[in-house]
């Protein structure tokens, strides 16, 4: 156990080459992650995200075994997954069930390329659970151009995309295209999914593009608050988890959710005993928000 | 004066059912017009095809201005965790259909979004969560999101609704002001015309297909409802409101829904 604080051995292997590509890599990634985070907590599409990154897992066991690259083949099996969900999925009420059918028959494809592929079992293991410290310098390039990419569109589609994701009905009044917009944020989504592959690991892709996001839903309200806590939140749950696991060794995906699920743990909590004080002193001055809540039938 | 909308010989129909056929309507700048009927009239879907949202089944229709059409939907409450306040909704309403970061005009933007907020009424609550707040007071921000843009064409989907009666007077008045000021040409979907009566131009009245447009004392009479209704329908006034009685009365209603909305 002394080992995880043992911050002689952790200074010493942050000199290392691989070690600091690991870290750029977890901070390129948290930050891509934290900017799409809130709007995936608006649109309520965890699972939806869940259901991607399984394909980027497919895609990735595909690559391996034919020998590609693991990102290449992540990254085609998000998008393919992405387009898939927003084409099958269009329906509010069977979106659920439709990742539910994706997300299952690709998990099990890709069991069935891990069984094929001949190599050493480390790297099947690491499509799951990620392995960060193999990043080179060749995927970094990959990453960091994948990342642009997502970050530029981001910004070129955020208020459209905003109004949609919060305001449907005038959003479609004022011409903004909804459905082009779910297709192209999917993608978005796909891509920064294959992008965590290497580094945290299919399995858990969500403690990044999902805790950090609503963990700052919790404290602020908003969009440009919640969006830079959500970033700051991925930073420190991506990059500090790595440097966690330097010194025992550990898989460093274990570290980076912990730390992702402490924090969100921590503003619950602050947003707790806020509501209780802030409820405390409104008492009485307010009528109940939900006197009105009246469910309208299509 | 020439009319900012224009319809002529439109119909509309899904399927086997004709909502209208043969309707022809023009509303000049200015002019406030509401749009009265029972569920199912087609109320709504005349408001979805003026905003391009629903294709005619027949004529032809034109909205004559540069900017964009001012719309409050019908009122649905809204997610309570969602991460937005009411600044922000209004904000949306002034450029959310833009592309870009618009970093640039954040100063005039904030200023007219205050604006807007200060003349609904809605600066003490704007910075709070809109999911947390009732339904008049997500309607008055609804109000300033559609007004914010400074439209020539005001379209209103039974604004009025969930309102108390001292909010509805205050949300029709602001309309009203709106329409005198800056001549905007409004369209007010709606089951309770009394709030509106003193400030309605001209009334379209939509029962199964049929319509009658005119004055409100020409439409809102016992003999041109009796028509409508093609059932015996008593209008009364009292006290400056009108009341109207009989067997299936669309102004009683209180449970205004649609057929055609679907969330996609």
């Amino acid at each position: 156990m002394d080992k995880f604080f043992d911050f002689e051995l952790t200074g010493q292997l942050l000199n290392l080459d691989f070690v600091q590509k690991a870290l750029l890599a977890a901070a390129i990634l948290a930050l891509v992650a934290g900017l799409i985070g809130p709007l995936i907590v608006m649109r309520r599409m965890a699972f939806a995200v869940h259901g991607t990154s399984e394909l980027a897992f497919t895609g990735a066991a595909g690559a391996l075994l034919l020998g590609l690259g693991i990102e290449a083949g992540a990254l085609a099996g998000a998008v393919i997954a992405a387009l898939l969900l927003g084409l099958l999925g269009g329906r509010e009420s069977d979106r659920d069930s439709v990742i539910g059918v994706i997300l299952s028959f690709g998990l099990g494809l890709g069991v069935l390329f891990l069984w094929f592929y001949p190599g050493r079992a480390a790297n099947k293991f690491g499509l799951l659970i990620g392995q960060a410290v193999t990043v080179d310098s060749t995927n970094l390039s990959v990453f960091a151009w994948a990342a642009a990419g997502v970050v530029v569109v981001l910004a070129v589609i955020y208020r459209p995309l905003l109004f949609a994701s919060v305001d449907l009905a005038v959003a479609k009044a004022r011409g903004v295209p909804v459905a082009t917009l779910t297709v192209v944020f999917t993608v978005l989504v796909g891509v920064t999914t294959a992008l965590g592959v290497r580094t945290v690991g299919s399995l858990l892709v969500l403690a990044l593009l999902v805790t950090p996001a609503a963990a700052a839903s919790r404290v602020a309200t908003s969009p440009l608050v919640v969006t830079a806590l959500s970033v700051l939140f991925a930073e420190i749950a991506a990059v500090g988890g790595i440097v966690l696991s330097l010194a025992p060794g550990a898989p460093s995906s274990a570290f980076v959710t912990g730390f992702a699920f402490v924090i969100y743990l921590g503003c619950r909590l602050i947003a707790f005993l806020r509501d209780r004080t802030g409820n405390r002193a409104e008492k009485d001055t307010r009528p109940s928000p939900r006197e009105h809540d009246t469910t309208l039938v299509g | 004066m020439s009319p900012i909308v224009q319809i002529s010989r439109a119909s509309l129909a899904f399927g086997p059912r004709t909502l209208w056929s043969g309707l022809d309507l023009d509303v000049e700048p200015g002019e406030f017009l509401a749009i009265l009927g029972p569920n199912g009239s087609g109320k709504t879907s005349l408001l979805k095809v003026l905003l391009g949202l629903q294709p005619l089944s027949a004529g032809t229709w034109s909205v004559r201005s540069d900017r964009p059409v001012g719309y409050v939907p019908q009122q649905r409450a809204m997610q309570e965790a969602l991460t937005l306040r009411g600044v922000d909704l209004v904000g949306l309403g002034l450029d959310g259909h833009r592309w870009g970061t618009g970093v640039r005009g954040l100063r005039e933007r904030k200023r007219r979004v205050a604006e807007a907020i200060e003349a609904v009424g809605a600066g003490s609550y704007a910075k709070s969560p809109v999911g947390r707040l009732s339904g008049g007071e997500q309607q008055r921000l609804r109000v300033a999101q559609a007004l914010v843009g400074e439209p020539d064409v005001l379209l209103c989907d039974e604004p009025l609704l969930s309102l108390d009666l001292a909010h509805q007077r205050a949300v029709s008045a602001l309309i009203d002001a709106r329409r005198r000021q800056a001549g905007t040409a409004v369209l007010f979907v709606t089951h309770e015309l009394n709030p509106i009566l003193s400030y309605v131009d001209r009334v379209l009245y939509l029962v199964d297909g049929r319509f009658r447009i005119g004055e409100p004392d020409d439409v809102m009479t016992s003999k041109t409802l009796s028509e409508l209704y093609r059932t015996r329908i008593e209008v009364l006034r009292v006290g400056g409101q009108i009341h109207v009685a009989g067997a299936q009365i669309a102004l009683c209603e209180d449970e205004p829904h649609h057929l055609d909305e679907r969330v996609s």
